[in-house]
C-alpha cells in the first residue's frame, strides 16, 4: 500500500509540524508514504468565495499529483471534504473520481483503514477537542448534536489511546469556530465573536491545549489566543498521536 | 425592509459593537435550539420522521400543480374562495380588493410570513386600511416600527425591559414594568378589544390539504382563532409550497413543526379551517412569488420544502450573532439565504457569503433542505452572473494563478513567510482584516516542502 501525502497550503507554509507529525506518525505505523512535492492547494479557497470555476488549474494538478496512489491522506477534514465534493476534470474525470473515492482524512484513515487500535503516544496534559465542521458533518468523523443517531468519534477513539491525555468537557460540543474560509475576513465581526466564544468553552473547561483534525480552525483560534495574551496553546491531532511527553 | 445599502457583515458589524448583547441573543436562541435537541431526542423516531416529511414535500414539488388545482376544486366545493396571485404585488391588490368589497378598513392579522415577504402592511396602510398584528411578537416589532427579525420570535432581538418601555409608550402600562406576565395581560386587553371591533381577519396558512380542501393554522397564542372567528370575513394567505396530498400527512408534519421550532411536542392550537361558518365569508389567496421560478432551478427547488420552523436560525451560530435584521430580508438566516437570491439576486449576493458552511442548519432541518449546499452553490451562481465584487474576483485570478503553479506557489509562500518575519508592520496593521482582533501566524523557519527536501534527499 503505497499512500500520497496531501499537505494542504497552509499547513506547509505555516504549520509544518502538524504535517512532520503526519508523516511520522503514518511511517510509524508502517505505512509507506510519498509526499509529492509539486503539490499546492484543494483550490477550497476559491471556490468557498464562489469561484469553483477558477478551479481548474488546482484540480488538474491534484491529478497529476495524486493519481498514481493507493491511498491520499490529508491532516485536514475540510480540504479532503473539498476534494471529496468538488475535484473535476474534463479530460480525466475517471482519475478524478478515484482520487475522490480514496482520499482519507488523516483520523479517518486510521481508524477505518489502518483500524488503529493501539499508538505508542503519551500527552500528559488536559485537551480540548474542537470538533470542525467539515471533517464532522461533512466527512462524519463524529456523531454530530443534531442527529438522533447512535454517538460516535473517529478523533476521540484515537485520543482515548493517548497516555495520560486528560479530555476536558465543552458546553457546545461541535459549534462551529466561525474561521469559514473567507468568511474570516468577510464577515470579520461574527467571525470573530464566534472563534471568541469557542475559545472561551475550552478556557472554561480548564485546557492547556486546543486540538483539532483540521489546522484552519485551529489557526483561527490561535490568532484570538495570542491576541488575548493566553497560554493556552493550539496543536493538531496528529502532534499528539505522535507525541512522546513524560 | 430597508437598511439603506449595508450587507449582512456591515449590519453584522454594527450588531457587534455591544457584545454583551450579542452574548444574551446567542445564548436565548442557543437555549431554543438546546429546547428543539431534547423534544427530537426525546422521539427515537425521529430521523424516519424526517426523512417521511422529505419524501412528502418531495412528493408534493413534483405534483404541485395537480394537487393545487385538486385544493382548488375541494376548496370551493367546502364554500371558499379561492384567489391565486403571481407575485407579492397581485396578492395584496387581492387582498385590498376584498377588504374594499367588505367596506372594512380595520383590520386583524395573525403571523404570515408570506405577507411580511409580499409587505401587505405597508401596502395597506398605505390604502389607508389598519392592520393589527396580533400574535404578540410581531404586534411588539409593530409597535417598535421594525421588521420581525425571526420567523417563530418575531421580537427575539428585544428584551423585556425595551417592550415594557414600548407599552408604556403606546399601550399606557406603568413606567418601568417588565414583567413578561404583567405585559402580556396588557397585550392580551388591548389585543381583545381589536378582536372583538375588527370584522375582516387575515390568517397565514402552515398546511393546505388538497385532499379536503382544508387549511391548517399553528399558533401558541390562539390569536389566529379569535380573529377568524370573530369576523364576518377571513381571508388566509398562503404559499404554493404548503400543500400537503394528503389529511394523514399532517400526522407527520404537526409532530416535527413544533419539536424543531421551540421544543414544543405539538403547537398549542393547531386549527384547521374547512368552509366559512354560516355569514362569514372565507378566502383563500394562493401566492406564488417566485416559486415556480426556484421550482425551476434544480439546485435550489427543494428549498420549497421549508415549513418555516426556523430550526435552522436557531442552531446557525452566525444568525446568533448577528441578528435577524442583518439578513435585511422577511425570512432571515440559513433559509432566507437561499430563499432571498432567488426573489433578487443582485439585492441579495451578500446573503450566501453569510455562512461558515458548518452544516449545522442541514442537519436540524425537519424536512432535510440540503440548505449548506445549496449555500455554496449560490456562491457560484452569484459569481458567474457578475454580482461579486471585482476587487475579489482580481484577488481570486491571481490565487488560481499561484496556486496553479507549483514554483510560483513556493516563491510566494517563502515571501510570504519573509514579510510576515521580517517586515511585519506591513500585515500587522488595520489594513488587514484578519489583524483586528486576531494574531497572525508565527511564520515557521522553513516550509513543510523545504523540511522534506532536507530530509528525503533521495526522493
Amino acid at each position: 500500500m503505497t499512500v500520497g501525502l496531501f499537505i494542504p497550503c497552509y499547513i506547509d507554509q505555516f504549520y509544518p509540524n502538524a504535517a512532520i507529525a503526519t508523516l511520522t506518525l503514518l511511517k510509524k505505523l508502517g505505512v509507506d508514504v510519498v509526499y509529492p512535492t509539486k503539490q499546492t492547494c484543494c483550490g477550497q479557497p476559491m471556490a468557498n468565495s464562489g469561484f469553483e470555476h477558477l478551479t481548474q488549474g488546482c484540480n488538474d494538478l491534484f491529478i497529476e499529483n495524486f493519481s498514481e496512489f493507493d491511498y491520499v491522506v490529508s491532516p485536514s477534514g475540510s480540504c479532503v471534504l473539498h476534494i471529496k465534493d468538488h475535484l473535476h476534470a474534463d479530460k480525466a474525470e475517471d482519475k478524478a473520481l478515484g482520487i475522490r473515492k480514496k482520499i482519507y482524512e488523516l483520523t479517518e484513515f486510521l481508524t477505518d483503514v489502518l483500524k488503529v487500535e493501539k499508538l505508542t503516544a503519551s500527552f500528559p496534559h488536559k485537551v480540548g477537542v474542537h470538533q470542525s465542521c467539515h471533517g464532522q458533518r461533512g466527512l462524519m468523523l463524529a456523531q454530530m448534536t443534531e442527529l438522533v443517531e447512535a454517538p460516535f468519534s473517529k478523533p476521540l477513539h484515537l485520543l482515548n489511546m493517548v497516555e495520560g491525555l486528560e479530555l476536558i468537557n465543552l458546553k457546545r460540543p461541535d459549534e462551529c469556530c466561525g474561521f469559514g474560509g473567507t468568511f474570516c475576513v468577510a464577515e470579520e465581526a461574527v467571525s470573530v465573536k464566534m472563534g471568541k466564544d469557542r475559545v472561551a468553552d475550552h478556557l472554561n473547561g480548564g485546557a492547556e491545549y486546543i486540538t483539532a483534525a483540521d489546522m484552519s480552525c485551529l489557526m483561527h483560534m490561535e490568532g484570538i489566543l495570542r491576541r488575548q495574551n493566553s497560554n493556552v496553546k493550539v496543536i493538531h491531532i496528529a502532534e499528539i498521536l505522535n507525541a512522546q511527553e513524560f | 425592509m430597508s437598511t439603506g445599502a449595508k450587507d449582512h457583515a456591515q449590519l453584522s458589524d454594527i450588531f457587534n459593537e455591544d457584545e454583551a448583547r450579542v452574548d444574551w441573543h446567542d445564548e436565548t436562541l442557543w437555549f431554543v435550539r438546546a429546547k428543539r435537541d431534547k423534544a427530537a431526542h426525546g422521539l427515537p423516531e425521529w430521523e424516519t420522521l424526517r426523512e417521511t416529511a422529505s419524501q412528502i414535500k418531495d412528493n408534493v414539488l413534483s405534483n404541485l400543480h395537480d394537487y393545487l388545482l385538486q385544493f382548488e376544486a375541494n376548496a370551493e366545493k367546502n364554500g371558499i374562495k379561492v384567489h391565486w396571485a403571481a407575485n407579492g404585488d397581485e396578492h395584496n391588490k387581492i387582498v385590498h380588493s376584498i377588504l374594499k368589497e367588505s367596506g372594512v378598513n380595520r383590520i386583524v392579522k395573525s403571523k404570515s410570513m408570506l405577507t411580511e415577504e409580499c409587505h401587505l402592511n405597508d401596502y395597506l396602510h398605505k390604502n389607508d386600511i389598519e392592520v393589527i398584528d396580533t400574535d404578540l411578537g410581531e404586534r411588539i416589532v409593530q409597535l417598535a416600527e421594525e421588521p420581525p427579525s425571526h420567523i417563530v420570535l418575531p421580537c427575539i432581538h428585544k428584551k423585556k425591559e425595551e417592550i415594557g418601555e414600548l407599552f408604556h409608550k403606546h399601550l399606557g402600562t406603568p413606567e418601568g414594568a417588565s414583567d413578561p406576565v404583567f405585559l402580556t395581560a396588557a397585550a392580551r386587553d388591548h389585543l381583545r378589544e381589536k378582536f372583538i371591533t375588527r370584522k375582516a381577519a387575515i390568517t397565514g396558512v402552515n398546511f393546505a390539504v388538497a385532499e379536503t380542501g382544508e387549511f391548517v393554522v399553528c399558533t401558541n397564542e390562539g390569536n389566529a382563532d379569535m380573529g377568524a372567528h370573530l369576523a364576518d370575513v377571513h381571508i388566509a394567505c398562503m404559499g404554493i409550497e404548503k400543500i400537503l396530498p394528503l389529511r394523514k400527512h399532517l400526522s407527520v408534519f404537526l409532530r416535527i413543526l413544533t419539536r424543531s421550532a421551540t421544543g414544543q411536542p405539538i403547537t398549542t392550537y393547531s386549527s384547521h379551517f374547512k368552509k366559512p361558518r354560516p355569514g362569514q365569508t372565507m378566502h383563500i389567496v394562493l401566492v406564488d412569488n417566485g416559486r415556480t421560478t426556484q421550482l425551476g432551478r434544480e439546485d435550489f427547488r427543494n428549498s420549497l420544502k421549508c415549513i418555516r420552523c426556523a430550526a435552522c436560525m436557531n442552531t446557525c451560530p452566525v444568525y446568533r450573532r448577528s441578528g435577524g435584521h442583518s439578513y435585511h430580508t422577511a425570512i432571515a438566516g440559513p433559509i432566507g439565504s437561499i430563499l432571498a437570491p432567488n426573489l433578487d439576486m443582485k439585492n441579495y449576493a451578500d446573503l450566501p457569503f453569510a455562512s461558515t458552511l458548518c452544516g449545522s442548519c442541514s442537519n436540524v432541518c425537519p424536512v432535510k433542505i440540503n440548505i449548506h449546499e445549496q449555500l455554496y452553490k449560490w456562491r457560484q451562481v452569484i459569481v458567474k452572473e457578475g454580482y461579486a465584487d471585482p476587487k475579489k474576483a482580481m484577488a481570486m485570478k491571481a490565487m488560481d494563478f499561484t496556486l496553479s503553479n507549483p514554483s510560483i506557489y513556493k516563491i510566494a509562500g517563502k515571501a510570504g513567510r519573509w514579510v510576515l518575519k521580517h517586515a511585519p508592520f506591513t500585515v500587522n496593521n488595520k489594513l488587514n482584516l484578519w489583524y483586528k482582533h486576531r494574531e497572525m501566524p508565527e511564520p515557521p523557519k522553513q516550509s513543510f516542502g523545504e523540511w522534506y527536501k532536507q530530509n528525503n534527499k533521495n526522493d
